[in-house]
């Protein structure tokens, strides 16, 4: 029993990082219909350069005052992964904006060798797996013989927190309208007046910050980051994006715990344990869709007039 | 004075196929204009075209004496034209109230958007009781009637409705074209197209027919009701 709540503990705490990834793979293909698969290299990117500010630019004396290095890290991440998706927008995928829907996918894999490559290459030691500061409470918080991170607990609840605001933008502002009318009908949305690139590059803008955000609390909570987590976790999160709905917001930070939970259950407690782990997740996925091909919170594919 | 709209010469191409070709006409303001034809005859890819969806291959469209057909659709819409899809093409996983509030997203005047919206429900009073509801749960003719709401809602100059009564029983038919009318009278200029050319000729100041990509005849409303050769080819008669 303990050890089934630990590994749900576990599940809960990777699922969180998963959903926050997939929001950003669900939120691009609901506006340009487009897998995003360079969305998981934004996360790698956004977790080096927090490290990269804690490194060269925090100083010395407060590096070891979490709530100062923390903040300034998750706006660190966010910023990184931004600006960079941002580039990436602008130079690979709008230039092929009208082309058919097989080049930007396979531009979208190009960048992500691109990305990882370029990591290795010019980031100071990153050809191995470096090492993450603490930037955040250390310990656990015991619940009877269940231990709880506290840096995992920091994951959960910025995940569930970040989710609601932005469910919240999306359904109550201006800009939130525009966005789900584009994914709606985008030629219709833009007889409203709506300018469709700048809905765009706002969807961009927001997947990658919480990829970032995510890639900085991941650090912290696993203590060190590689050139791997990205490809890594991007399956993961595009998987949960599918699982949950692709375009659906709720879907996929729901399809994100499933996926740390079956992850974690399955290397528990199924044949070939954590090496097999994997394979559950993709199991589970085949099952959900052969019974629900538009996942679990999807609309069913409609044709328009 | 230069019309409201003025469009000289149009053609516009899908590829290698010519939908529309050299159509001419203009609106003046505070007119209700129809442009009637047989199906497949180019009257939405002209108003597409008016709206900046599609680009012409040749022509000019002038709005208000300027030239806009370089213009982005969201710009388009800006500068005072609004346009209502033919087949409505409403949001239909958002309520009455989302729609209304998208159709006004270009204005920063919320007291001015509220006004209008209440205007809307005043004309459709079913929108008003049912704001909060799916547009995608309503009916084909109160549909339209938020399609045109929701185009109206950009306060524009020229309003242009693709097929507004499509789909719909004579009895709502008969309540958008009285609609029209009521928009007109309230200064708002209309282009419309339709393929019910008899209602549609019966409201409009003028009209013109357009045929296999071309405009063919033109004239005041009445006068192309009376003429033998509307009255052959899209009338019924014969």
């Amino acid at each position: 029993m303990t050890t089934l709540l630990q590994q749900l503990v576990y599940g809960l705490i990777l699922g969180g990082t998963v959903g926050l990834i997939a929001l950003g793979y669900t939120m691009v293909y609901g506006i340009v219909q487009l897998i995003n698969f360079a969305h998981g290299e934004i996360f790698m990117v956004g977790a080096f350069g927090a490290l990269a500010t804690f490194t060269w630019v925090i100083p010395e004396g407060v590096k070891g005052t979490w709530y100062i290095t923390l903040p300034l890290m998750v706006i660190a991440g966010a910023v990184v992964s931004m600006v960079l998706a941002l580039i990436i927008e602008r130079l690979a995928y709008k230039p092929l904006r009208n082309a058919p829907r097989l080049a930007p996918l396979i531009t979208a894999l190009g960048v992500s060798v691109a990305l990882k490559e370029a990591v290795r290459l010019w980031y100071p030691g990153a050809t191995a797996p470096l090492p993450f500061p603490k930037a955040f409470l250390a310990g656990n918080i015991d619940i009877g013989p269940v231990v709880f991170p506290k840096t995992g607990l920091l994951l959960i609840v910025v995940t569930i927190v970040l989710t609601t605001l932005l469910q919240i933008y999306i359904n109550k502002s201006r800009m939130g309208r525009a966005m789900r009318a584009t994914a709606q009908d985008p030629d219709v949305a833009r007889l409203m007046g709506i300018n469709p690139d700048r809905t765009i590059v706002l969807t961009f803008a927001i997947g990658a910050v919480l990829a970032g955000v995510a890639g900085v609390l991941y650090g912290i909570h696993l203590t060190n980051i590689s050139i791997d987590i990205g490809f890594q976790n991007g399956i993961f999160a595009f998987t949960a994006a599918v699982l949950g709905g692709i375009g659906s917001i709720r879907g996929a930070v729901i399809g994100g715990f499933i996926i740390g939970l079956v992850k974690t259950i399955a290397g528990q407690y199924l044949p070939g344990g954590t090496q097999y782990d994997y394979v559950w997740i993709f199991v589970v996925l085949i099952a959900v869709l052969v019974f629900r091909p538009q996942g679990l919170f999807g609309e069913t594919e409609r044709v328009r007039a | 004075m230069s019309p409201l709209l003025e469009v000289r010469n149009l053609s516009v191409a899908y590829g290698a196929i010519e939908a529309v070709r050299d159509v001419s006409f203009s609106v003046e303001e505070g007119q209700v204009v129809s442009l009637i034809g047989a199906n497949g005859a180019g009257k939405t890819t002209t108003l597409r075209t008016i709206s900046g969806l599609l680009r012409p291959t040749r022509g000019d469209i002038l709005f208000r004496g300027e030239p806009i057909h370089r213009k982005a659709a969201h710009e388009i819409l800006a500068s005072g034209i609004a346009h209502s899809p033919e087949g409505r093409r409403l949001f239909g996983r958002m309520t009455v109230e989302e729609n209304l509030q998208l159709g006004a997203y270009v204005r920063d005047d919320a007291a001015g958007i509220e006004a209008d919206m209440r205007r809307v429900y005043e004309l459709f009073p079913v929108l008003g009781e049912r704001r909060h509801n799916k547009a995608g749960l309503f009916s084909g003719g109160e549909q339209q009637m938020l399609a045109i709401g929701r185009a109206m809602m950009s306060k524009p100059k020229l309003l242009m409705l693709d097929e507004p009564s499509m789909g719909l029983s004579p009895i709502m038919t008969q309540r958008i074209f009285d609609t029209i009318k009521e928009l007109q009278s309230q200064g708002t200029t209309i282009l419309l197209v339709e393929q019910n050319a008899l209602a549609a000729l019966a409201l409009s100041d003028r009209g013109y027919v357009i045929d296999l990509g071309s405009t063919t005849l033109e004239g005041p409303g009445t006068d192309l009701l009376a003429d033998q050769r509307v009255r052959a080819a899209y009338l019924g008669e014969g």
